[in-house]
């Protein structure tokens, strides 16, 4: 096949792909009797026109940074992890324990204590999936669904059992201690004069912003990073250059599943204040499609997930002032996924003719 | 537990182990032509919502099941679009195409609806029913074999026998036919198919339509005949479970027979939190949370091969890319 | 020679007694940028042997794609029997009465022999009539053309030689009339060699026209009718083989006088470096892969191992690299110091922190990661050495970014670009940045997997050199290479494996082909030529 330059590769394809989605998107709302253009109308307005809209683009934001980053970390290591909704669900256990158990003094105390819970039971919860790849070679991608299933079964035993206090209906944890309450952007110096009080966003938008710093340096930077990318590219010669496989599933997934659980610190900790059944509402997979939308590079993620925080929060408005049902982020999420990560070749041969004229580089001769 | 409860259990098993096996069977054909289909899920949920529908509004459950196969149909083409024509990624492929599927079944079930993203009841002719074989009354009497045939043989909807007969005729197909070797072939090494001068895409089309009939009989099953509609997500993680099944029966048919009544089974049981309790020690009861993630929990050790290696076919999940 | 002028074609299609069997008249075909095959044009006459030499690269294996289907071609036309015929796929290859062994076998390793010779030529939707018909029909080519296989076995657990002989009994039970065979020979021992030119000649004997692509020109002296020859993409010559010798065919496929031999003194062996005693691996499957190897190798001297692939010598330099699949058991010492077979502390880098360094045989999947750039590849293996971190956390990339353009330079790796992927590199090129690396590094014993498959002609000198170089300073060399020309011209010592086992060590001067093939077959450790 023929070849594109490799800006068009990283730029033009993940926008064609997500015209493509948004095309057949608009004719689903079309086919349903719905108005597309009036549908944009109110997701750019919801999400984009005002700072309380902005607040909860923002917030969807974070959460997706996180997952994003998640997927990606194990991408390179040629892990595919669909686990991010279940790993961020015990991340939410995890936050939910740690500021549970004590009364924290300061709430950048609590917010360290709570991501490193977070990030351990996260964590925790990736590897045994990454430890039945190593070792038993059995799929990640199903052991990884099948941990979801068994997260979610969990929590609510958990939520229904033992955590609820005693006296309350709904299956949840406690209220968390005010003194571990994350400032909104409504409450930060200087931001505040922007946004409203009752944005959901928070300090955790710069942890995830930090992450995906975090995230570059140990793919491009670090040994751990090179032998992750290295055994990502290529088993056999990571093998041959003493690169040790089990080492690395584990470790990238380990990483991978700390990232997952690190989002419950926004969504838990920063906005619910208190743990709830099915947290993360769906997050983990749209990490999928913002991981393979940003190219699995942070940067990328970055970018992808702003764009799915628009949609997540304009579908929100949509689903709340158009006869559109808010289910259409689920398939423009999907069609994402299946655009950038499984026709993505389609798309490139869409582009092929337009680079025709151009002169090409020399291509991978024959034999 | 006494035998008329198992005699109860079993029937259940039956009919909860339906969808899997069809499902199971349905990812058979599929990854033993080379194509691995995490999307059974999405082509299920899809056969549903569609048959659910059309059943609601035609009144007929031979025209939903109709609507069903060809809901499913349409994401098997999408699958094989982009698996063997762009020689895509499968995993992401199917992965896209379950939520392109839940998104796509709420929203066109409450539009069309407007019941929370349901289909309406079915009932009557809209419904698969139970079909009474012959002698299932004056034989019940008969010690032991009788209530077995009445009550779990006897009195399943026609879709059961259906998935039932559907298992000899995969083993048939596949070892007895010009097809089936084709077919197996060209899940183990495409080239050898491509240089004998069969089309090794025409093989995987059809192999992977021949997944959407199966996953679309399954999605109409338990729309039509298990439920009496369709309800959200209501396959809920049954086409993982199927593919859980394939590995376990190491891609054979007869195998993926037991394996999805086993799982079949741990569902019934599920279902049956008395005898549970009845059958746990003492004081300690078992959680429903526990019930609802034991077939996940199986599906998970069944993965870990400690029940049973298995070698899945060589060319799974590789695209065929013609060289020399 | 073959001649694409117009005249040239209009002279061709004069009536001639019989047709040939195949004409191809000016056929092209490129891969975007690259020429495979320019204007080709060649005439086999029917029931002969007819050879296609030339090097790796040279256009050989696209022409034979046409052929069969595989590509279709930008120009040019392909006449059969003195017909005209359009090859689109393979289906219409074999309609037209062609078959094509392939180098790398297209059979289904779990089925049996029939399955395989039946799949795509069945009679009927249903198995059982095909499989019956199919065995009477293999009873009498076997009887007609020792052509033996058993029909039940599985193909998994047949061998090689027999692997290919379904191949083509697939070929004749589909009624070709004319046979090509790819490289046929690469993964055949002598013995299995010989057996398949009889084959051949019984074929031939048939009327069946037999087109045979090498690059070894002992098969062609001894087989072929007639022989043409390929060059970067273009048909250069057509000779009789009876009027022509090895020399000239080789001066034609390269053209210019190749250097045959390295230039290279006598070796002055040292201390001894490396000793493996009672080595055994076995394999996943229980298969045992080495079977009690001892070799012993002194610094500067450099011991070859020859024999047909698939012998057990991957599995020694996987066991000697650090990476063995499997059980395995015995003693490796290197420098008097006993290190463990495998296990933990055998690990790729534990063997380099005590000088083996290593150029596998397969740089695609071992050697090289294709999608990194050339600096990235250069620190692979190494990526923990202490000259490439910047402190305890992070790598130093501008530091194998300079060390990686000072080893481009000194191994003229073209084009002398850090940050192209190792993808874009030639084989040869390739090659050298695996080269650069591991030789670089001074090690005291270096282990070397087919130096020069898929490389260039010249780059294979170059390569010579630096591994001679390498010995002179005083590393001990253990190589391994299946062409016995690289294995009598590089070697100091020379061990034949076979079987896993290493059947007997000669001196270069002292032994020949003959002897060595002998022994690579796995006949007796007699010592002297026969």
């Amino acid at each position: 096949m023929e070849k594109l330059p490799a800006w068009a590769d990283l730029v033009l394809v993940p926008l064609i792909s997500l015209a493509l989605a948004a095309l057949i998107s608009a004719l689903v709302v079309l086919g349903i009797g719905g108005d597309p253009i009036e549908a944009v109308s109110v997701m750019v307005k919801g999400a984009l026109g005002s700072a309380y809209g902005w607040g909860y683009t923002l917030y969807y934001t974070t959460s997706f940074i996180f997952t994003g980053l998640a997927v990606t970390v194990a991408y390179h290591a040629s892990q595919f992890n669909i686990g991010g909704e279940g790993q961020a669900q015990l991340g939410g256990l995890g936050v939910a324990l740690v500021l549970l158990a004590v009364d924290w003094p300061h709430w950048s105390v609590a917010l360290l204590a709570a991501s490193l819970g977070a990030a351990a039971f996260g964590a925790a919860w990736a590897a045994i999936p990454a430890w039945l790849q190593a070792k038993r070679g059995s799929h990640i991608v199903i052991t990884t669904i099948m941990f979801n299933y068994i997260a979610a079964a969990l929590i609510v035993y958990l939520l229904v059992e033992v955590l609820r206090p005693v006296g309350q209906m709904d299956p949840a944890t406690a209220h968390f201690p005010a003194s571990a309450h994350l400032p909104s952007f409504g409450e930060i110096p200087g931001l505040s004069l922007v946004f409203s009080k009752q944005v959901p966003v928070n300090v955790s938008f710069f942890l995830s912003i930090a992450a995906c710093f975090a995230v570059w340096v140990l793919l491009w930077r670090t040994r751990l990073g090179y032998e992750i990318r290295a055994f990502g590219k290529s088993e056999t010669a990571a093998v041959y250059a003493g690169i040790s496989p089990t080492r690395v599933i584990v470790v990238s997934m380990l990483i991978s599943g700390a990232l997952a659980g690190l989002m419950a610190v926004n969504n838990v900790m920063g906005e619910s204040e208190r743990l709830l059944q099915n947290a993360s509402e769906g997050a983990g997979f749209i990490g999928i499609a913002v991981a393979l939308m940003g190219r699995n590079h942070p940067l990328g993620v970055f970018l992808a997930a702003l764009l799915f925080g628009f949609l997540y929060q304009g579908g929100a408005e949509m689903g709340l002032w158009t006869t559109i049902p808010i289910e259409l982020r689920t398939l423009l999420q999907g069609l994402v996924i299946l655009f950038t990560g499984a026709l993505d070749t389609m798309v490139r041969m869409m582009l092929v003719p337009l680079f025709r004229a151009a002169p090409m580089k020399r291509i991978g001769g024959a034999a | 537990m006494d035998y008329t409860t198992l005699i109860e259990i079993l029937g259940s098993t039956l009919r909860l182990g339906t969808p899997l096996l069809l499902a199971c069977i349905a990812g058979l054909y599929s990854e033993r032509a080379g194509i691995f289909d995490i999307g059974l899920e999405g082509k299920m949920l899809m056969a549903a919502m569609a048959s659910g529908a059309v059943a609601a509004l035609s009144g007929s459950a031979w025209i939903g099941l109709a609507a069903g196969i060809t809901a499913s149909l349409l994401f098997a083409a999408i699958h094989g679009l982009a698996s063997i024509t762009f020689r895509g990624n499968q995993l992401i492929s199917g992965v896209a195409l379950n939520f392109v599927a839940s998104g796509a079944t709420i929203l066109i079930a409450q539009t069309a609806f407007g019941q929370g993203g349901r289909t309406p009841p079915l009932d009557g002719a809209a419904r698969f029913q139970a079909i009474t074989l012959p002698f299932a009354e004056a034989l019940s009497g008969v010690p032991f074999l009788g209530p077995f045939y009445a009550k779990v043989i006897s009195g399943q909807s026609l879709l059961v026998y259906l998935a039932l007969a559907i298992v000899p005729a995969t083993w048939w197909l596949l070892y007895r036919t010009r097809f089936g070797l084709r077919l197996r072939a060209v899940g183990e090494n495409p080239e050898s198919v491509d240089t004998a001068g069969v089309s090794v895409i025409r093989l995987r089309y059809t192999a992977v339509a021949l997944t959407g009939v199966l996953c679309g009989i399954a999605g109409a099953y338990m729309a039509t005949s298990l439920q009496a509609g369709f309800g959200r997500e209501m396959t809920a993680g049954r086409g993982y479970i199927a593919l859980a099944a394939l590995i376990f029966a190491k891609w054979r048919p007869w195998q993926a027979l037991w394996a999805t009544m086993l799982f079949g089974f741990l569902q019934a049981l599920a279902l049956r939190p008395d005898v549970i309790e009845a059958m746990s020690p003492g004081s300690l009861t078992i959680p429903v949370s526990f019930l609802d993630a034991l077939p996940y929990l199986l599906t998970v050790i069944v993965l870990a091969g400690f029940v049973g290696r298995a070698i899945p076919p060589r060319a799974g999940g590789q695209p065929y890319v013609k060289e020399r | 020679m073959a001649s694409a002028t117009e005249t040239g074609r209009q002279a061709t299609a004069a009536p001639a007694p019989r047709p040939p069997a195949i004409e191809l008249r000016g056929i092209s075909k490129s891969f975007g940028a690259v020429q495979a095959n320019k204007d080709i044009s060649i005439r086999v006459r029917p029931g002969t042997i007819h050879g296609i030499v030339g090097e790796n690269g040279a256009g050989k294996s696209t022409l034979m794609s046409i052929l069969y289907g595989f590509y279709r071609a930008d120009a040019g036309e392909i006449l059969i029997d003195g017909r005209p015929t359009v090859i689109p796929d393979s289906q219409s290859a074999i309609r037209a009465g062609i078959g094509m062994v392939f180098q790398h076998f297209k059979l289904v390793p779990n089925f049996s022999v029939l399955e395989n010779v039946i799949l795509g030529a069945e009679d009927g939707a249903l198995l059982r009539p095909s499989l019956a018909k199919a065995r009477k029909t293999l009873a009498d080519l076997a009887r007609d053309y020792e052509l033996d296989v058993d029909p039940d076995a599985l193909v998994e657990e047949l061998s090689v030689g027999h692997q290919q002989r379904v191949e083509i009994l697939k070929a004749l039970y589909r009624h070709a009339d004319i046979l090509i065979l790819d490289e046929p020979t690469g993964v055949l021992t002598p013995d299995e060699a010989d057996h398949l030119f009889r084959i051949l000649r019984g074929l031939k004997a048939q009327g069946k026209t037999i087109l045979l692509i090498t690059h070894k020109l002992r098969e062609i002296m001894e087989i072929t009718d007639e022989v043409s020859v390929m060059r970067r993409g273009e048909m250069v010559a057509t000779v009789t083989t009876a009027d022509t010798s090895p020399e000239q065919l080789a001066e034609l496929m390269v053209g210019r006088k190749v250097l045959l031999h390295v230039p290279k003194g006598p070796a002055n062996p040292g201390r001894e470096v490396l000793r493996v005693s009672d080595l055994h691996v076995t394999d996943a499957l229980g298969v045992e892969r080495l079977k009690g190897i001892n070799l012993t190798i002194r610094a500067g001297e450099i011991l070859g191992i020859a024999g047909v692939a698939g012998n057990g010598q991957s599995e020694l330099l996987q066991v000697l690299g650090g990476f063995a699949k499997g059980t395995v058991s015995g003693m490796i010492a290197v420098e008097g110091a006993q290190i463990p077979a495998a296990g933990k502390g055998a690990t790729g880098q534990t063997r380099r922190q005590i000088g083996i360094s290593h150029v596998p045989e397969d740089r695609h999947h071992l050697g090289l990661i294709l999608d990194f750039a050339a600096w990235e590849n250069i620190a692979f293996g190494y990526h923990s050495a202490p000259e490439y971190q910047a402190n305890a956390l992070f790598m130093d990339n501008d530091a194998i970014l300079r060390d990686t353009e000072g080893k481009m330079d000194r191994f003229d790796v073209r084009p002398p670009d850090p940050s192209l992927p190792a993808k874009s590199f030639s084989g040869g090129n390739q090659q050298k940045i695996v080269l650069a690396r591991e030789i670089e590094r001074n090690p005291v014993l270096l282990l070397v997997g087919q130096p020069t498959r898929g490389v260039d002609i010249g780059a294979i000198e170059f390569i010579h050199r630096r591994i001679v170089e390498l010995r002179d300073a005083g590393a001990a060399v253990l190589l391994v290479s299946v062409e016995l020309d690289e294995i009598l011209s590089l070697s100091d010592r020379i061990a034949v494996m076979f079987d896993g086992q290493i059947m007997g060590e000669r001196l270069p001067a002292e032994t020949n082909e003959r002897e060595l093939g002998l022994l690579m077959a796995g006949v007796a450790r007699t010592a002297g030529a026969a």
